[in-house]
């Protein structure tokens, strides 16, 4: 029940979104056709706004995008890519952008959850030093710099892989990591905290007399409880992943959809926008709701009314 | 006159104490200090910050005064400056440029002191941007309970579900706009460029607040059912009266941990505008934007190792420290949450 609420709850949001972005890239000086060949004749410019509806008021504008989103799931022609719908561009982008995004998830998960685990159950000890200084400094360095350097090492100084694109499975290789470290990162973090939370609460020194195994006690007992942090924050990080890094995809060229992100902000493709943060919004709020979900399944404790 | 072995509100440490005697009782902030100043890496940060502060203030001024210490001192001091072209392209590091050339032959050490000035700059005045927005927004939600409380926090939400490059292209632009017509009418436009820094803090600002908001109100919602509220209130004080009086300085630990956690964040954001091109523009140079221009010159022929090395280094060795620092601090003050 509280869950069908939270699902019907997501189309206002949405809408709400939707309009406030709508409203914002028309507020943003400069338009779409700016960049033109210039002179571009008034009469031209004049036609163009007309042939996108540009020159009706905001609100009619609105109304029309809305009835081709909803009714016919149309994010409307590009600005800047006149031949292209938004619609072809995100399904050429989208998935290539979501295959990189599930890799480095599954890489930052498989790397940050043990480091964390490690460096919680090794506390004071030189796994947990040096556990949590890589945690800290996979959080400090920034994927243009780590994206760069992975290549000068493995691409270009010992050729051991592709300096960049996106063809075979060796290309992933490296931007997965590129965009994976920083989050694996944040994720061993999380994890080593939810674990010395867990470790300090009551069951577990029940579990303990009770005579169980540590490794029953830290595998069965705790770590399904410290890993609720790390569930909560993977809503947020999955929607980024999933629709792609700007930095990550222009240094190793990848066809996905996250440069768009910018560079339609940059063109004032005003549907490209809009149709972005839509899809973004759309994500983050579904993933959210399953996060929701996982944590009643993770812990009886947490009710929902 | 009071035995101090048996009155825990002694402060006055008693002379000959006995092994013993209970230690004399401490205020909250005298034992974060002291668990603070036990924290080996913390402290060490600390120090570091201070070292790279004190660097980039006296940099420029060492540079000035060289420039009056004789010949030589003046030609260094000419070579030095972080805008100064020379002929000398992508030198290696050596005793005449500690961190060698650039594309144009500009010595590279200088760029990096000084575009850690603009760095540094962007994540503090960021930093209090969103440490005034955050403050307020969630202090005022919190307290006022309610339907204000739903609205506000709503259109939090709603930002959140943004996605922050946009909203902070849209800010930047959408400023430069107005103030460039301004700027016209009163017709000086050469202060359009000095405008720019303060648009990347408005910006930055305005993106890095949400958290804030969040954490403030969900400590004010606890703060506000507390008795010494309540007895302000029985002793008439007006809302405003009890948030600045009682209420903000009762979330200062909480705030002032999650702000060194800010610092970082945002000069990494701010790098990473830079490195998009947003940020600052050139001659002007920050970390990000020095980053940048070093990836450019990436090819499989020629690595210019010290491109990235020094300017990335600098910036990792800096974001280290600040959340070694907030680390540091919120295991003293204990304070829990997102971090």
């Amino acid at each position: 029940m509280y869950f069908l609420k939270r699902l019907l709850l997501i189309v206002p949001l949405l809408l709400v979104i939707s309009l406030l972005a709508f409203v914002l890239v028309r507020v943003a000086p400069g338009g779409p056709f700016d960049r033109e060949r210039k002179p571009a004749s008034p009469e031209i410019e004049r036609q163009l706004k007309a042939h996108y509806h540009l020159d009706e008021p905001v609100w009619k504008q609105y109304l029309r995008y809305l009835d081709g989103l909803v009714v016919h799931g149309d994010f409307g022609p590009s600005l800047k890519y006149r031949n292209h719908t938004v619609n072809d561009i995100i399904a050429q982008g989208l998935p290539v952008s979501m295959c990189l995004g599930m890799l480095a998830f599954g890489f930052a998960m498989g790397v940050g959850v043990p480091v964390g685990y490690f460096t919680a159950i090794r506390r004071g000890h030189w796994e947990d030093y040096s556990g949590s200084l890589f945690a800290v400094l996979m959080i400090c360095i920034p994927g243009f710099v780590v994206g760069p350097l992975l290549v000068m090492f493995f691409a270009i100084k010992w050729q051991l892989l592709p300096v960049a694109l996106w063809a075979s499975p060796a290309h992933a290789i490296l931007p997965t990591m590129a965009l994976g470290l920083y989050f694996s990162g944040r994720i061993a973090r999380l994890m080593r905290e939810g674990m010395l939370n867990t470790l300090q609460a009551e069951f577990i020194t029940t579990a303990r007399a009770k005579g169980l195994s540590e490794n029953a006690v830290l595998l069965k007992h705790a770590f399904r409880l410290a890993v609720l942090p790390v569930v909560s924050y993977s809503g947020p990080l999955l929607a980024d992943l999933l629709t792609g890094s700007f930095v990550i995809e222009s240094i190793f060229q990848i066809p996905g959809i996250g440069v768009f992100f910018v560079n339609s902000m940059l063109n004032r493709d005003h549907t490209m926008i809009v149709g972005l943060v839509v899809l973004y919004a759309t994500l983050l709020v579904l993933l959210n709701l399953l996060v929701d979900l996982a944590y009643v399944l993770l812990d009886r404790r947490v009710k929902y009314d | 006159m009071t035995d101090p072995k048996l009155d825990p509100q002694s402060t006055s440490p008693a002379p000959h104490r006995s092994p013993l005697a209970p230690p004399p009782s401490l205020s909250p902030n005298q034992r974060a200090w002291r668990r603070f100043r036990r924290n080996r890496s913390a402290v060490l940060s600390a120090w570091v910050l201070a070292a790279v502060v004190l660097l980039v203030i006296a940099w420029p001024i060492g540079l000035k005064l060289a420039s009056f210490a004789g010949p030589k001192g003046a030609a260094f001091s000419q070579a030095s400056q972080p805008d100064k072209l020379s002929d000398d392209q992508f030198q290696p590091p050596s005793a005449k440029h500690w961190f060698g050339t650039d594309v144009h032959g500009r010595d590279l050490l200088s760029r990096v002191l000084y575009g850690a000035q603009i760095s540094l700059l962007v994540g503090i005045v960021g930093a209090g941007v969103s440490l005034v927005i955050g403050v307020l927004w969630g202090a005022i939600a919190g307290y006022a309970g309610g339907r204000v409380d739903s609205v506000m926090m709503r259109f939090v939400d709603i930002l959140y579900s943004l996605p922050s490059i946009i909203f902070v292209i849209v800010l930047i632009t959408t400023l430069e706009g107005v103030l460039k017509n301004w700027l016209t009418a009163i017709g000086s436009p050469s202060l359009g460029k000095s405008a720019r820094l303060l648009f990347l803090f408005i910006g930055l600002g305005a993106v890095s607040w949400l958290t804030m908001a969040r954490i403030v109100r969900g400590q004010v919602l606890s703060l506000r059912q507390r008795p010494f509220v309540e007895a302000s209130r029985a002793l008439g004080a007006g809302p405003a009266r009890i948030l600045a009086r009682h209420i903000i300085p009762n979330t200062l630990g909480v705030v002032i941990v999650y702000i060194t956690l800010t610092v970082p964040a945002i000069i990494l954001y701010e790098s990473f505008l830079s490195y998009l091109g947003l940020g600052v523009q050139p001659p002007m140079a920050s970390w990000g934007s020095l980053i940048a221009e070093g990836a450019d010159q990436m090819n499989p022929i020629r690595i210019y190792w010290w491109l990235i090395a020094f300017p990335g280094g600098l910036l990792v060795v800096t974001l280290l420290a600040l959340n070694f620092l907030g680390d540091g601090l919120r295991d003293a003050w204990d304070v829990r949450g997102e971090s």
